[in-house]
């Protein structure tokens, strides 16, 4: 029981963790809370939920081309509504995003309709392995297969690429990295490519998880990734993880001893709780104001 | 004098008036968050929580114990301010975006409950009777929003308000000035929960229906674009923030699905022209003066322009 809860929250989390991932290196690099994310990965779903139901793509190449096309979108947002207010405050950006947001799950409910679709049949094998007392689903360990080599993948780009180093350099320091020659406006399209492809990948893997997709199905995803972001630290990728884990485990333990009525509170409890106790996340770094 | 009005606003076209009060119930809405987010600069993305809170209290006393309206109002206001009170003291000790996610995070939280509790009747929502009062509602709530227009103006330019100014300005220097940070905060966060509140129970009578999750995540983006959209700490910003917001999604209706697709673009374009607001760095007093043919007082511009310049966010960079 407690192994296969234990499973089930690791594979919930690790979706969590592949959209907070976005959240926090566009957080970490420009300051936003990129609140049109939870949309991208909505698409993402669609779009691979396209590629293997119309196209009859193979699940593997339906995930690349949603995370391609959720690629190029991420960065088509960041060009049209965020770089004109990068010199302004960052509210104005913040709302820029909701209006992002807004627009995006509206056109996608009047592209695809309002009603939830599910992945076709037999798109991803299933099966049941029977491990100890646990019962494991071969999705449940694709998910969580995927989410790793996609996170070990991103610490790679980011810690041993020139790509890599370029963004934590603007990160750490905006004006001094454009000074050093860094083009950051590459630098920033680029994280938001990144970003976006995780997001994408997680909404696929989610979708043929739940087996539903829907045009409403990005905020709470969103929201809840992003309180992961911040659990784990914001600006943290290290925390993204951690924090998108820690999430899933709790919300899946959090129902199975019976609070399933309050699963989407669950989530929130956990971070305001943190938060009173830690205040700049788990893993993020201290802030110290000089005087 | 409750019939007379009624028949004063009885010549006009009922959706007429159901759009204005929609409109002073959003204008009251981003008043209450004007003075935490604009004026003390601390980001809230939960301000519908309060509004619900307000709500569910307000219907409640009416429903339970028939209360007379202003009493209701005004009593709702006040728990709903305490409940406020209670929340900011842990959570204002937290800075910047840290905050916004615990007010989302409450605000989550509170739906939640409410949708688990019996006394809010679950997920299937209130249905709120008729407010016990012989005056008319939309004057009911002009008349809150000219009240509450004329408290926010106060705290302004009050000492308190100068106070709030100087913890958004810099909070380490406001406090070296002696200045006790966290008080304020709490005192600001929870005027703003009580006009959320007073808000809250308009919007429940004036409906006659209330549902948890009518006071979603959306409904606090809503209220947070009104003041954004006006222009962060100016009260006549809130007012036409309110105002164009709460009657957009009507005179939008002609293109029925297309409605919130132009209502999220204009939302960008809006944040693209206008960074700061249509309101930001206007000073409505000197423009009033300058409309009736007077100079406005030199110096006290200079001031207002010094200390009202719209800081990036939440001061931590």
């Amino acid at each position: 029981m407690f192994l296969q809860q234990l499973i089930n929250g690791i594979a919930l989390g690790s979706t969590y963790a592949l959209i907070a991932l976005g959240y926090t290196m566009v957080y970490g690099i420009i300051s936003l809370i990129n609140f049109a994310h939870g949309e991208i990965y909505m698409v993402g779903a669609f779009v691979g939920l396209f590629a293997t139901s119309i196209y009859k793509l193979n699940f593997f190449v339906a995930m690349v081309i949603a995370m391609v096309a959720s690629m190029l979108l991420g960065v088509l947002i960041e060009r049209i509504a965020y770089r004109p207010l990068r010199k302004s405050s960052r509210l104005s950006a913040l709302i820029s995003a909701i209006g992002v947001s807004i627009f995006l799950s509206t056109l996608a409910q009047m592209v695809f309709g309002a009603n939830a679709k599910g992945y076709p049949e037999g798109v991803f094998p299933v099966k049941q392995i029977q491990i100890g007392s646990a019962e494991i689903s071969t999705l449940q360990l694709l998910i969580i297969a995927v989410s790793a080599s996609l996170m070990i993948g991103l610490e790679f780009i980011v810690h041993r690429t020139k790509m890599g180093k370029a963004m934590r350099a603007t990160s750490e320091d905006y004006n001094t990295a454009a000074l050093m020659g860094i083009n950051v406006n590459v630098v920033i399209s680029f994280t938001f490519a990144l970003g976006s492809s995780l997001a994408a990948a997680g909404g696929v893997l989610v979708g043929v998880l739940y087996n539903a997709v829907s045009f409403n199905m990005g905020l709470m995803a969103g929201l809840k990734a992003f309180a992961a972001a911040v659990l784990g630290g914001i600006g943290s990728i290290p925390g993204a993880m951690l924090g998108g884990l820690l999430l899933g485990v709790t919300e899946v333990f959090g129902v199975a001893i019976g609070f399933s009525s309050y699963r989407d509170a669950i989530a929130f409890t956990i971070l305001v709780l943190v938060l009173l106790v830690k205040p700049t996340g788990l893993l993020g770094r201290k802030i110290q104001k000089k005087v | 004098m409750g019939d007379f009005l009624q028949a004063l606003l009885g010549n006009i076209n009922p959706y007429f008036l159901q759009i204005i009060v929609n409109i002073g119930i959003g204008v009251i809405l981003a008043l209450g968050l004007n003075v935490i987010t604009g004026l003390t600069g601390q980001l809230s993305l939960g301000h519908a929580a309060f509004m619900s809170i307000g709500a569910f209290a307000s219907a409640l006393f009416t429903i339970k114990f028939g209360m007379p309206f202003s009493l209701n109002l005004l009593l709702t206001g006040f728990v709903t301010a305490g409940i406020g009170a209670l929340i900011g003291l842990p959570i204002l000790r937290l800075t910047g975006d840290y905050l916004a996610i615990c007010t989302l995070g409450f605000a989550e939280i509170v739906k939640v409950v409410f949708l688990n509790l019996d006394i809010t009747n679950r997920a299937l929502g209130l249905t709120v009777p008729t407010a016990n009062s012989t005056i008319p509602m939309p004057i009911i709530v002009w008349g809150v929003v000219i009240l509450s227009l004329v408290l926010v103006s106060f705290i302004d330019c009050s000492r308190f308000g100068r106070a709030l100014k100087a913890v958004r300005g810099d909070e380490i220097a406001a406090e070296a000035m002696g200045i006790n940070v966290t008080l304020y905060k709490v005192q600001s966060f929870a005027i703003g929960a009580f006009l959320a509140g007073v808000g809250g129970g308009l919007y429940a009578h004036f409906m006659g229906y209330i549902n948890p999750s009518d006071f979603g995540f959306l409904r606090s983006v809503d209220i947070l674009s009104m003041i954004v959209l006006g222009g962060l700490g100016s009260i006549a910003g809130s007012f036409i923030g309110a105002t164009v917001l709460s009657a957009a999604p009507e005179f939008l209706r002609f293109m029925a699905s297309y409605r919130m697709l132009v209502y999220g673009g204009l939302l960008v374009c809006m944040m693209i022209f206008r960074p700061n607001g249509l309101m930001g760095n206007v000073n409505f007093t000197d423009l009033v003066l300058r409309a009736l043919g007077r100079k406005p007082h030199m110096k006290k511009m200079l001031e207002e322009k010094n200390s009202t310049a719209p800081r990036s966010g939440n001061g931590d960079t």
